[in-house]
């Protein structure tokens, strides 16, 4: 009764944070009856983090429509933030819980900062140049990451970009990020529910803010920049803070995927540009600007290559033709009107129009 | 001071073989308006079938060479055919993302095909090096045939655009593709032939960069790929000039960057360059300006 009472947009936004609470009872009944194989339960903190950033990026790409490839980037300053403060603090801090909290709280900063600092240069431009610079950002972040040397002892901090033994410490000294070896020994906080609580998070932090007032004033910039300026919105102000945002959930993301490692090393695979082309894919295909789409994507096209496990050697040629197949099927001219010619309304006539809406 | 001359030659012949790459992206971007992230598989293609027809078939290496352009530029053309050409008039993201599946297609077709151990490429090149000043300076065969290719493709492609009627059509359909319709250029056939062109470009490309570079694996040619992409946004998307302009540049960066600062952070310099340089011309070196209307 109360539900009919709501407007659309809160009964949508019901929606999908019940599905995503919905999905953690089904997972965790499966785990508790032992029907959840050992490889599936090692996706689930992974999932939990491409949801996290497909959902953000969904906040640049679909409600600020710009098109950034830089994503991994501010995953990666996220979770090297984040596990050098859980490395330094181990001893100091031994509440896990604790720990992590601020662990997440800095990561998020972190990927803010830079997000902040990046999207001063990177809004002025437009389009596909937008494009290249945000890769272009994302793959100096990891590259840098990979030079950096950072230890401790008793003298304090020592860092170097040539190599751990030109970081002159003491003996008692600890590497805390040793250059292409990453950081090791993070402690292991991360877990289903944390994901899952993270996720809610984001979502309700993403949602609240494109049904806000500022949420309408970036997609006013989105869909007409010189009309959205003339009646006084300001656009870099609106624009940035999409993009800080979006960048400092990133963060989180990568602090949720770097204390389910206990190496974390910034490789092309995990941090590069393959990265961020894979979460644009789940924004895309997930329907641009739509929320649950990119959570629904993020959650399918991750388990799509499993599922695709018998087909051995096959698997991601198939996930490739699945891409291209989809992307034809529904956003070409004659994919969209053979969908329209044969869709389910009109196959079942109008009779059934009410149940199928 | 020997040693930055033969850097700097080092740059010209691996920013030779970057600009020969971008000419396919730009020439693909100006007319069909998409950023075509399979081209730099193409490129891996190219280089598998010169490998297996002349260390496998023991062809010679001109006829291999030409079999590999042929064979890319079927397959250029054929991606255009299946992928992108249902997607004309979709919106940007959609065809970038389907030019992504292509790429990840090729990919691991060849993965399939030749597995994922490296292949040791021998090079086309059979010229004795260049010794200058005393041997104080030695410039390979590969680089003179590298450098010469890119300088004779510049020259042929931009008189293939000037004077040839096809090339014409091509010019046009980038300006204006429902002008140029209206007037009688077929563009399908124009798009098609530019993605031919740009294809065997990538076989020549691919075919250079593993005699000079020679490890060939499925994923040989993405990075050279994203990089040649930023050559030619360096350069000024969309323009043949700037492309080759933007290549060279971006090949002595490289190399003066991996020789005097640091080798782990040489594509980190070349980004940032290119970041620099879009933010001082945001159009990149040759761009056109595009005007705003309201």
């Amino acid at each position: 009764m109360k539900i009919k009472a709501l407007n659309k947009h809160t009964k949508s936004n019901l929606i999908t944070y019940g599905m995503v609470i919905l999905a953690y009872l089904v997972m965790e009944i499966f785990m508790k009856a032992g029907m959840v194989s050992s490889l599936l339960e090692g996706l689930l903190v992974p999932l939990c983090t491409y949801v996290i950033l497909a959902v953000s990026l969904n906040l640049v790409v679909g409600i600020s429509g710009e098109l950034s490839l830089g994503h991994a980037g501010f995953m990666c300053v996220g979770a090297f933030a984040s596990a050098f403060f859980s490395n330094y603090t181990k001893e100091a801090i031994t509440v896990g819980g604790l720990r992590f909290f601020l662990a997440i709280l800095i990561g998020a900063a972190a990927a803010a900062l830079f997000g902040f600092l990046i999207g001063i240069p990177v809004l002025r431009l437009r389009g596909d140049y937008l494009a290249i610079v945000t890769l272009a950002f994302g793959e100096i972040i990891k590259n840098v990451i990979n030079v950096i040397f950072l230890g401790h002892d008793s003298r304090g901090f020592h860092i170097s970009f040539k190599d751990a033994f030109s970081m002159n410490m003491e003996p008692d000294g600890e590497v805390l990020i040793n250059g292409p070896q990453g950081i090791t020994g993070t402690p292991h906080d991360s877990s289903f529910l944390i994901g899952i609580i993270l996720i809610l998070i984001t979502l309700f932090i993403v949602i609240n803010m494109v049904n806000s007032r500022t949420g309408r004033a970036i997609m006013a910039i989105r869909d007409n920049r010189i009309a959205a300026e003339s009646v006084g919105i300001n656009i870099t102000k609106y624009k940035l803070l999409a993009f800080t945002v979006s960048a400092s959930l990133a963060g989180v993301a990568g602090v949720l995927y770097a204390h389910n490692l206990s190496t974390l090393a910034a490789q092309p695979k995990n941090f590069g540009y393959n990265m961020s082309i894979m979460i644009l894919v789940f924004v895309v295909l997930g329907g641009i600007g739509n929320i649950r789409g990119s959570i629904i994507a993020a959650v399918v096209l991750t388990l799509l290559p499993e599922l695709l496990r018998s087909l051995n050697d096959y698997r991601m040629l198939m996930y490739a033709v699945v891409l291209i197949a989809t992307m034809i099927f529904t956003s070409s001219p004659g994919g969209q009107a053979f969908r329209e010619r044969y869709s389910l309304k009109e196959l079942f006539g109008r009779k059934n129009e009410k149940k199928e809406a | 001071m020997m040693g930055f001359i033969s850097y700097l030659v080092n740059g010209i012949s691996l920013g030779s073989v970057y600009a020969i790459i971008a000419l396919g992206y730009t020439m693909v971007y100006g007319i069909a308006k998409m950023l075509n992230f399979a081209h730099g598989d193409v490129i891996m293609v190219g280089g598998f079938v010169v490998f297996t027809t002349m260390s496998g078939a023991g062809l010679p290496p001109l006829i291999s060479i030409l079999i590999s352009m042929l064979a890319c530029t079927a397959l250029g053309v054929l991606i255009e055919r299946i992928a992108y050409k249902p997607l004309r008039g979709a919106s940007k993201l959609a065809v970038l993302i389907t030019a992504i599946g292509v790429s990840y297609f090729l990919q691991n077709m060849a993965l399939l095909i030749f597995g994922s151990n490296t292949k040791s490429f021998t090079s086309v090149v059979n010229m004795e090096p260049i010794s200058l000043a005393d041997g104080a300076i030695i410039i390979s065969g590969e680089t003179i045939v590298t450098v010469l290719t890119c300088i004779v493709i510049m020259v042929a492609l931009t008189s293939f655009i000037k004077y040839s009627k096809s090339g014409r059509a091509m010019l046009a359909v980038s300006e204006d593709s429902g002008a140029a319709q209206l007037m009688g250029v077929n563009v399908n056939a124009t798009i098609a032939l530019t993605f031919a062109i740009g294809s065997a470009l990538a076989a020549i490309a691919g075919v250079l960069l593993c005699s000079s570079y020679p490890a060939l694996t499925p994923y040989t040619g993405a990075m050279p790929g994203i990089k040649a992409f930023v050559a030619a946004v360096f350069g000024g998307i969309g323009s043949i000039p700037g492309a080759f302009i933007g290549g060279i540049l971006l090949g002595i960066i490289e190399i003066l960057g991996k020789a005097y600062i640091s080798s782990q952070l040489a594509d980190a310099i070349v980004f940032a360059v290119l970041i620099i340089v879009l933010l001082v011309k945001p159009t990149g070196l040759l761009g056109k300006q595009i005007q705003e209307k309201v």
